[in-house]
């Protein structure tokens, strides 16, 4: 069970084109009870989070987007969008998903990553 | 021995360069058809641009001409497109009925120019821009003169624009993204060249979606979503390419975006090989020539049976061939947190640099103006070097390598005397050291009143500032603190700046003024984007990714990330009707909680973000809208009963707070606005601690500004005293104008006047009254761009994205698949 997951094990699913996410955005993929952040760079790179910041569960998707970085929209909290580590004097971890771009699609993995 | 059949389809530049390969390796082993759908030799598809501009003619692009084929004995079969490959038989087919027979077969058939499905994309004069017929066919609109639309900013629709801008018509160029170029270029890059393209009187609309062309047979205008209408000639579609997979496809061989190759450039019928736009191989498709020579080189080699040469991916530069625009870009240039970069820009020479690094290796660079370095980048890109010795000079370029480290106050205490440090006034670096011993000035601003230096565009500030250090040494704190790490200017030079130099776009502002990092920071976007708002009133589009969420939804986040939904009811009034509505969406939506606010209305609070727009139809059905409870902007005018019923109440306060609150609303300013009227001076209205207050008496009307009651506590000060309502209209219009001019980002009226001073806010708004009335006419005219209310618009449909999930998955997604 706690094996790492490995590239093949991962479940793609597609949820969408780059389009469908605003640029310097974000966008929710409901998964059952747990919702996850997908966000789009400036230069169209996309990461996903789970949306849930580690301070006190602010939405992510909802924060400002800026240098491979979210600002939390709570209390200002910047959230590194490839690690879901907590940057600057703030420590904290939010999970962070598998994503994959091919052409304009998204593939996310629903397993976090470990 | 009888030759090997080696047929070719398609006649392009990759299959050209194989041949070559083939020739040299093998000789005449193979016996060579080539099929060209296109009537002609192969040609420098690449060069069509110069040959658009003029630059250049077809017969200076010819790659191989007729004798080419005659000398290798290559049977080439022009306007003839294969239709059926039979891989059994093993022949290929064309259209004119020609059968072949082949040993091996290559698939070269390049990519199709996509063209946008949107009506009236069949008209006459709507052309895509890939082969020469293309090209006579913009040569010919060009007789005709008019203007071009180029649909498409990226390099094709670009070079096709300069090259119609060069033959004399007139050009626009529509994009739909924000920047030209955003595959190849970060926005910083990306708005350098788009300067410089309207510098040559090409028009160019970013943002701009196109919703139709419109003619009778031939194309006459072309309509944008926003329901713009440009006139046109001619259309050129220049956006994006699709492999030419189809004949792969029907002959059932593996495809996928591209056709499916290993790194031989074998497809997955061992006899067929494909090279070109149209191969795929490790799960990439190309379309820049360097990689497809590649292709043509490793599937050579593996022909002739030689094992070596297998294709691998490497980053290929872009430069963009319109004559006196110089950019390079290569590599990634993303902002991953796992990269790291380093940027430097000239304002004034209109150059940007930015290397992108992750670790110790360099792996990516955006140049612009000058390209010299771009090469040097690549090499290191591409071997992968470790850079951590030459770090911190790296940016500066190959030149400044081995030298000493490039320290900034070094360099100017470097400079010699009559170096010009300001250029818009002619100031040397000698006259600012001497005018700073003589007068023993310490500031900026004494500085910059002594010498001028510094005090017209600005962009010397920086250099200013180390001549200062210099003489100065440690005498010398600076003062003035920057907005954010991304800049050293404070929020005041930057007003400045975007007025002074006619500033309209975010990065237009972070390449003029030199920002430090490539896109700013979640401290200066929302600030810039108000200034541009405030600056610009119906130029400048509002970015909504630079506002914070609050202002993006037009309601406010709350801790459980639900949210609250405040509608206005003006001047505190409201209805029967009103009340209604809101108990109803209260139960339709199981409102958790209702509160009356202390600005004099109803918050509804705890509504999903997925509610929103359903709660704000309801409400705007019943005739309300949006409080901008969330807004750097006008919230509440907060009124007393007034006249109307107190039995003190001078003057009708209720209705002259519902005009006041009417007049304002939905104007972005510095930081939130409140308003109070109160009826009489025993002041329920508490409008002695508003942003601007109105104290109601016999005579007329004393207004008050400056107050606050929140983290400070601070009473108002008395403007003065008029004698009719709108007066105090055009009063409180004149002095929001001037706070919105002024004013820095999170500035409370308050603050802003303390720091301009209670006097000149006076001098300004109350006793000269042509200035007065100057400020009122901008802030009416800028209320023409704001007064929409936000609700109707996202309840038909404007950033319908925001409200929905881009997927839903149940639990059972959670199972692995099988
Ligand atoms: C709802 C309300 C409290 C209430 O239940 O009554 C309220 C709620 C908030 N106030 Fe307030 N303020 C409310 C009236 C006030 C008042 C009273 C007034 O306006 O007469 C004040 C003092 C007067 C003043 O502004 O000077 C007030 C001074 C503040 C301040 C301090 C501002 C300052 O410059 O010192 C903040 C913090 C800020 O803006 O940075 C703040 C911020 C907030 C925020 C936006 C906090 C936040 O960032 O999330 C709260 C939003 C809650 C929400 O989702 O609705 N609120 N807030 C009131 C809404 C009024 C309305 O109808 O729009
Ligand atoms: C205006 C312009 C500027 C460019 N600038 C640059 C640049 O600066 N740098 C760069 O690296 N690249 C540039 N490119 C891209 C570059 O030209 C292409 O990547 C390259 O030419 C593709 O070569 P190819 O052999 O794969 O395909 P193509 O050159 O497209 O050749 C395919 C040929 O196959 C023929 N064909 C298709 N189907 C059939 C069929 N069934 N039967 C017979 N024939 C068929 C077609 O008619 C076509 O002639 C530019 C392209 C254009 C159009
Ligand atoms: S006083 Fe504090 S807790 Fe209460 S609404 Fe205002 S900001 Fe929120
Ligand atoms: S919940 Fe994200 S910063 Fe507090």
């Amino acid at each position: 069970m706690n094996a790492p997951v490995t590239e093949s094990q991962l479940d793609w699913r597609l949820i969408g084109t780059i389009d469908d996410v605003p640029l310097q955005g974000s966008r929710c993929v409901k998964n059952g009870e747990t919702t996850i952040a997908i966000f789009r760079t400036a230069k169209d790179e996309i990461f996903a989070l789970e949306d849930k910041c580690p301070h006190k569960n602010g939405p992510l998707s909802q924060g400002i987007v800026h240098d491979g970085c979210v600002t939390c929209p709570l209390h200002n909290w910047v959230i590194s969008l490839e690690s879901g580590m907590a940057q600057g004097a703030d420590s904290g971890q939010t999970a962070s998903y598998p994503v994959r771009v091919e052409g304009r699609e998204i593939y996310l993995s629903l397993s976090p990553k470990v | 021995m009888t030759k090997a059949r080696l047929v070719i389809v398609g006649n392009g530049m990759a299959p050209g360069r194989m041949l070559e390969h083939l020739f040299d390796l093998a000789g005449d082993a193979f016996d060579v058809t080539i099929f060209n759908a296109e009537p002609r030799v192969n040609y420098d598809r690449i060069m069509l641009s110069p040959v658009l501009s003029g630059e250049k003619s077809y017969e200076d692009i010819i790659i191989h001409g007729d004798g080419w084929y005659e000398e290798h004995g290559i049977t080439l079969h022009r306007g003839e497109k294969v239709v059926k490959i039979d891989r059994v038989g093993k022949t290929v087919t064309s259209e004119g009925g020609i059968v072949a027979p082949y040993d091996k077969l290559v698939l070269a058939t390049g990519s199709n120019p996509f063209i946008i499905p949107v009506p009236g994309h069949q008209l006459d004069g709507v052309l895509a821009y890939r082969d020469l017929d293309d090209v006579d066919g913009m040569l010919k609109a060009v007789e005709q003169g008019g203007r071009a639309v180029v649909i498409g900013g990226g390099l094709l629709g670009l070079e096709a624009a300069a090259g119609l801008k060069m033959r004399g018509m007139d050009v626009t160029v529509l994009h739909l993204m924000p920047t030209l170029m955003e595959r190849q270029l970060d926005p910083a890059a990306g708005y350098l060249l788009q300067k410089e393209l309207e510098g040559r009187g090409i028009e160019v609309r970013c943002g701009a979606n196109t919703k139709a062309i419109h003619g009778d047979g031939k194309v006459e205008q072309v309509e944008l979503e926003d329901g713009t209408i440009i006139d046109a000639t001619l259309v050129v579609m220049a956006v994006g390419i699709r492999p030419n997979v189809e004949l792969a496809k029907e002959s059932g061989l593996d495809v996928n975006r591209g056709i499916v190759t290993d790194s031989a450039m074998c497809t997955s019928d061992p006899d067929i090989y494909s090279v070109g736009e149209c191969a795929e191989v490790g799960g990439r498709v190309y379309g820049l020539v360097a990689p497809l020579y590649q292709m043509a080189k490793s599937a050579a080699h593996h022909l002739c049976k030689l094992e070596d040469n297998d294709f691998v991916h490497a980053e290929t530069p872009t430069k963009l061939k319109v004559t006196g625009v110089n950019l390079y870009s290569v590599g990634e240039f993303g902002d991953g947190p796992d990269l790291e970069d380093v940027v430097l820009r000239d304002a004034n020479r209109g150059t940007y640099r930015r290397v992108i690094m992750r670790g110790n290796q360099v792996v990516g660079a955006v140049l612009y103006g000058d390209v010299t370095d771009g090469m040097w980048y690549n090499e290191m890109l591409k071997s992968g070097q470790d850079i951590s010795e030459i770090r911190d000079t790296l940016i500066f370029g190959q030149a400044h390598q081995g030298g000493a480290a490039a320290d900034p106050l070094a360099a100017v205490a470097n400079l010699a005397d009559d170096a010009e440090i300001c250029g818009c006034n002619g100031i040397c670096k000698g006259q600012i050291v001497k005018t700073i011993q003589d007068k023993g000035l310490t500031s900026l601003a004494e500085v910059r009143a002594h010498t001028k230096a510094s005090a017209s565009c600005g962009t010397c500030t920086g250099l200013v500032e180390s001549v200062m250090a210099i003489t100065l040494g440690d005498g010398y704190a600076k003062k003035v603190e920057g907005m954010c790490g991304c800049t050293d200017l404070g929020h005041g030079d930057v007003r400045r700046l975007i007025k002074a130099k006619g500033l309209k776009s975010i990065p237009a502002i972070m390449q003029e003024l030199e920002w430090k990092t490539s896109g700013g920071c979640a401290k200066c976007r929302p600030a810039l984007n108000y200034y541009l708002l405030a600056d610009w009133p119906g130029e400048y589009k509002d970015d909504q990714q630079s506002r914070f969420i609050n202002e993006r939804v037009h309601a406010n986040i709350q801790k459980d990330g639900t949210y609250s939904v405040v509608p206005r009811m003006w001047g505190g009034m409201t209805t029967s009707d009103e009340l209604r509505a809101i108990a109803d969406v209260v139960d339709k939506f199981k409102i958790p909680d209702v509160k009356v606010t202390g600005g004099q209305r109803i918050d509804l609070l705890g509504v999903k973000k997925e509610d929103l727009p359903a709660v704000w139809a309801d409400l705007n059905a019943a005739g309300m809208v949006s409080g901008h409870a969330y807004a750097k902007g006008l919230r509440t005018v907060k009124t007393c009963v007034g006249s109307t019923w107190c039995r003190f109440g001078t003057q009708d306060s209720t209705g002259l707070g519902i005009k006041l609150e009417k007049f304002m609303w939905g104007s972005w300013t510095p930081a939130k606005v409140k308003l109070a009227v109160t009826g009489c001076p025993r002041n329920c209205a508490e409008a002695t601690c508003k942003d601007i207050g109105v104290i109601c008496v016999d005579s007329g009307y004393e207004i008050v500004y400056g107050g606050a009651a929140g983290l400070h506590i601070q009473g108002t000060t008395k403007l003065g005293t008029v004698k009719t309502e709108e007066e105090v209209m055009e009063i409180a219009g004149a002095m929001t104008q001037m706070y919105r001019e002024q004013g820095f980002y999170l500035e409370r009226i308050y603050k802003w006047a303390d720091r301009v001073g209670y006097d000149t806010v006076k001098a300004a708004i109350f006793d000269d009254l042509d200035s007065r009335r100057a400020y009122n006419e901008r802030f009416i005219y800028s209320q023409k761009f704001s007064q929409t209310d936000p609700w109707s618009e996202r309840v038909s449909g404007v950033d319908k994205h925001e409200f929905n999930p881009l997927a839903v998955f149940g639990e059972e997604a959670m199972e692995p698949a099988e």
